[in-house]
């Protein structure tokens, strides 16, 4: 595919891409329709306070679907060939107003071989980690 | 009821074959904020050098859930969706989903962990083309809370 990363031009620690994403409660309404994913815990206060959240929080997938979205800003569209995190913290999304997370990108190893990058990726949101181990591998030309 | 152990190994479907459209590709595009053009625009898509839009890294989310759907309300795994939190997910991409694909997916509980009154349930999601060829493999834990 075209658009694929220069894997020559790359070295461990590079910062690719650093973003930061506006959550509204508008957002969490639209990716529950384009996912699917309808748990009240994303839309609605009181059935998330009745299970012990302090509100409505952001589906992790919608931080995950985030995140990649900032990883492909640099790896380009279908070159991210494998995603995985761990959810650690949820994102609690005030109505009015916004959370406002801080997604960053870094080369984490590089493998010769496959010419693929792998990235280390950082979701941060009030200054804590939300996903950890969150890595993707990148297929680099 | 607590999560039953001896559910690991089973498998689910396929269900009904999962159309990809333009539409639903888009619409995932803006949700998560998937910058390409190739999301949007088949002209944008082609010049890349995909058959068709092609979708952004999670999108094959909307399938798997759907596919795990039928292990996490089976009775004899016990899952309470209520108390369930996600753990973990992993996407494996064995090529690009593009709009157009018809996407078969067969869910395995690969695994169930219990201690301290959590359960994390395990489940892989494997999607295939109309073929029969792999294009994606999508594996999900649920952490379960236990009742004291």
């Amino acid at each position: 595919m075209s658009g694929r990363p220069e894997f020559s031009g790359l070295s461990v620690g590079d910062v690719v891409a650093t973003q930061e994403v506006a959550i509204t409660r508008d957002t969490l309404v639209r990716y529950a329709g384009a996912s699917g994913d309808f748990n009240p815990i994303h839309y609605n206060d009181v059935f998330a306070e009745s299970v012990g959240l302090p509100g409505v929080i952001a589906h992790g997938m919608f931080t995950m679907g985030a995140a990649a979205s900032v990883v492909e800003t640099w790896a380009g569209p279908g070159n991210v060939v494998d995603f995985q995190t761990r959810f650690s913290r949820p994102i609690p999304v005030p109505n009015p107003g916004e959370a406002v997370a801080t997604v960053t990108c870094k080369i984490g190893a590089l493998d010769d071989e496959a010419t693929t990058a792998r990235v280390d990726v950082t979701v941060e949101f009030d200054g804590q980690k939300v996903l950890s181990k969150a890595q993707a591998v990148v297929a680099c030309a | 009821m607590p999560v039953n152990a001896d559910a690991v190994g089973r498998s689910y479907g396929p269900g009904e074959p999962y159309e990809v459209t333009r539409v639903k590709i888009r619409e995932f595009a803006d949700a998560v904020g998937a910058p390409s053009e190739a999301h949007r625009s088949v002209e944008a898509a082609k010049a890349a050098g995909f058959s068709d839009l092609v979708a952004p890294t999670t999108f094959a989310v909307v399938i798997a859930q759907r596919a795990e759907f039928p292990a996490i309300v089976d009775p004899e795994v016990g899952v309470d969706f209520s108390k369930v939190v996600h753990a973990d997910e992993r996407f494996v991409h064995h090529r690009p989903l593009v709009a157009g694909d018809v996407i078969s997916a067969v869910v395995h509980i690969e695994n169930i962990v219990q201690r301290a009154g959590i359960s994390m349930v395990t489940t892989r999601a494997e999607l295939t083309d109309a073929t029969g060829e792999p294009v994606s493999t999508v594996t999900s834990t649920l952490a379960v809370r236990e009742d004291a």
